[in-house]
């Protein structure tokens, strides 16, 4: 009984995993490969060809959610690097309360924050009416639609998932290290970038882990900030299960995209260990 | 952690025409306090925005511009029988997943803590795979089970959802809790008699109950707010965010953002009260 304890406290949640998580990818990429439409049902025909069409055909898409990504997580590092530092070192006996207000605005839903920036950057709402009508800004001018408005509000609802990381590696930098340092002539300067940033490197790489994933994945803030310019590979899978529900190609595009990330996040966890990234992810 | 406090160290009167290097850490200090605060109203601003906006009196489809302050919003929530439809469907969906999930990720949060055993590993990359994966990729996977096995999506698939991505969630913060755990108490308890049962019951679980607590907490605001998953497994049932969603096409209504305050000003309260207890425990 008692070498069983374990398997038994683990069973229902290990089993459910297993049968929600594991098993669906599966079935996702059986569905890939399967050839019908809705009404007549679909055939497994192991047709693989649906992986090139897909892939010539929304290739712009991928390459465009990856841009989208990349260039929202480095502005993201940016922003984070400096606040996280100031709450690690300065914040003193007020550290969980800025960790809480960076934390509060989760309890608005993400659609309604990302609709709240959609009434505020309006062509007519209340950051441009006013300067329009000063004359500061040309009729025409608009930020929705734009990349500049796609980029934004994804680093805007993803930023707290850069600041905890970087939070809590700088967190556990001994400050003694730093002073032995000073007391061993480096220059401010120096001690930040031979002892500071090394250390709170993990930090960053968990930070980037996730952020990146799911900003690379996200199709929100493309439907409501963006325009037809600016779609991702998020909003294709979406329209393609759920509208037009073509389901084969909309498999296969996720299973992509997903393969993708897999090996990224492999060989992210690999060179980091995954306990750390773990951690560092329920803080 | 004690921390130096440069600015309460008293400030050498540097000569004139140098500048005091203490004097130039407290003005770099000075602009970092003001930049987070920046960033802090940054990422406030949307959140006023939807608060006072619900207080708008606006003639149309379109309020995004400030039309004068009523509080008839307030009094017309049920002008929109399928948008108070939608907000108990996302409160049931929260309350059930949020139970079910706080049990098992309890039961896993105290195998992983406490044992060591064969299966542990694969069941950490599991863990960490369900965090990582990006929601849409769940979202859609889970939707391909559905669709390949014929099961009907609506209420029961997506407290599946909600279950799966915040269980990892649950069980790691459980785990940090029975790992600071002091084990001689059980072991005095079972010296003096006490059962395993009562043990557990009367010596474990209050022990790790605030780590319990905050899982659960933690469950239900990721399941109030989850649109991506809920989107892909809900078939013709609506929650609160996509009934937002929904309404972006043709304006949303105040009402929205009067629910969204009053969901607000609740989520603050608890997370207030939770972090004032936390600190008094500690």
């Amino acid at each position: 009984m008692k070498r069983l304890a374990p398997y038994l406290l683990i069973l229902p949640g290990g089993l459910w995993l297993a049968i929600f998580l594991v098993v669906p990818m599966v079935f996702m990429a059986s569905v890939s490969t399967q050839e019908g439409n809705v009404v007549d049902g679909f055939v497994q025909t192991f047709n693989f060809a649906v992986y090139g069409d897909a892939l010539s055909q929304y290739q712009t898409q991928f390459l465009r959610s990856a841009g989208y990504g990349l260039a929202a997580t480095v502005i993201s590092i940016a922003l984070a690097y400096p606040m996280a530092y100031w709450i690690a070192f300065k914040g003193g006996s007020r550290k969980s309360t800025y960790l809480l207000l960076v934390l509060l605005p989760f309890f608005v839903s993400f659609v309604l924050r990302t609709v709240s920036w959609k009434f505020l950057l309006a062509d007519d709402g209340m950051l441009l009416g006013p300067l329009k009508s000063a004359g500061l800004l040309p009729e025409g001018f608009h930020v929705l639609q734009t990349t500049s408005a796609v980029i934004g509000g994804l680093v805007y609802n993803y930023l707290p998932f850069m600041i905890l990381p970087i939070y809590v590696a700088l967190e556990r930098v001994d400050p003694k290290v730093v002073e032995a340092a000073q007391d061993l002539y480096a220059a401010k300067r120096e001690a930040f970038t031979k002892i500071v940033l090394p250390l709170s490197l993990p930090g960053v790489f968990a930070g980037v882990l996730m952020t990146f994933v799911p900003m690379t994945a996200d199709y929100v803030n493309a439907a409501i900030l963006g325009g037809p310019e600016n779609t991702m590979i998020g909003n294709i899978i979406q329209l393609e299960y759920l509208v037009n529900n073509d389901y084969p190609t909309a498999a296969a595009l996720s299973f992509t995209l997903m393969a993708a990330m897999l090996v990224g996040i492999f060989a992210y966890a690999k060179a980091l260990g995954t306990e750390n990234v773990l951690e560092a992810a329920a803080r | 952690m004690s921390t130096i406090d440069v600015t309460k160290a008293p400030v050498a009167d540097a000569p004139a025409g140098r500048r005091s290097p203490r004097r130039g850490r407290r003005l770099g200090d000075r602009l970092l306090f003001g930049y987070v605060w920046l960033i802090l109203a940054w990422l406030f601003l949307p959140i006023v925005v939807m608060i006072v906006f619900g207080f708008n009196d606006t003639q149309s489809k379109s309020n995004v511009t400030w039309q004068g302050f009523t509080l008839q919003w307030w009094g017309r929530l049920d002008e929109y029988p399928q948008l108070l439809e939608a907000v108990f469907n996302s409160l049931k969906i929260a309350v059930l997943s949020t139970v079910i999930t706080t049990v098992i990720g309890t039961l896993m949060g105290l195998a992983l803590g406490r044992y060591r055993f064969r299966g542990q590993g694969s069941t950490n990359l599991v863990m960490f795979a369900a965090i990582a994966s990006p929601e849409l990729v769940m979202g859609a996977s889970l939707l391909s089970l559905f669709i390949s096995v014929g099961v009907q999506t609506g209420f029961a698939t997506v407290v599946v959802a909600h279950v799966l991505f915040s269980l990892s969630f649950v069980a790691i913060t459980v785990r940090a809790r029975v790992i600071g755990l002091d084990r001689s108490i059980e072991e005095a308890a079972r010296d003096l008699g006490a059962s395993t049962w009562t043990t557990f019951w009367r010596i474990t679980f209050p022990m790790i109950l605030p780590g319990v607590v905050s899982g659960a907490l933690l469950a239900f605001a990721l399941s109030i707010d989850d649109f991506v998953i809920t989107q892909f497994t809900s078939g013709a049932v609506q929650t609160f965010p996509l009934w937002i969603w929904g309404a972006t096409r043709i304006g949303v209504p105040p009402q929205v953002n009067v629910i969204g305050t009053l969901i607000f000003a609740v989520g603050v309260a608890i997370a207030v009260v939770n972090t004032v207890t936390a600190r008094r425990r500690t």
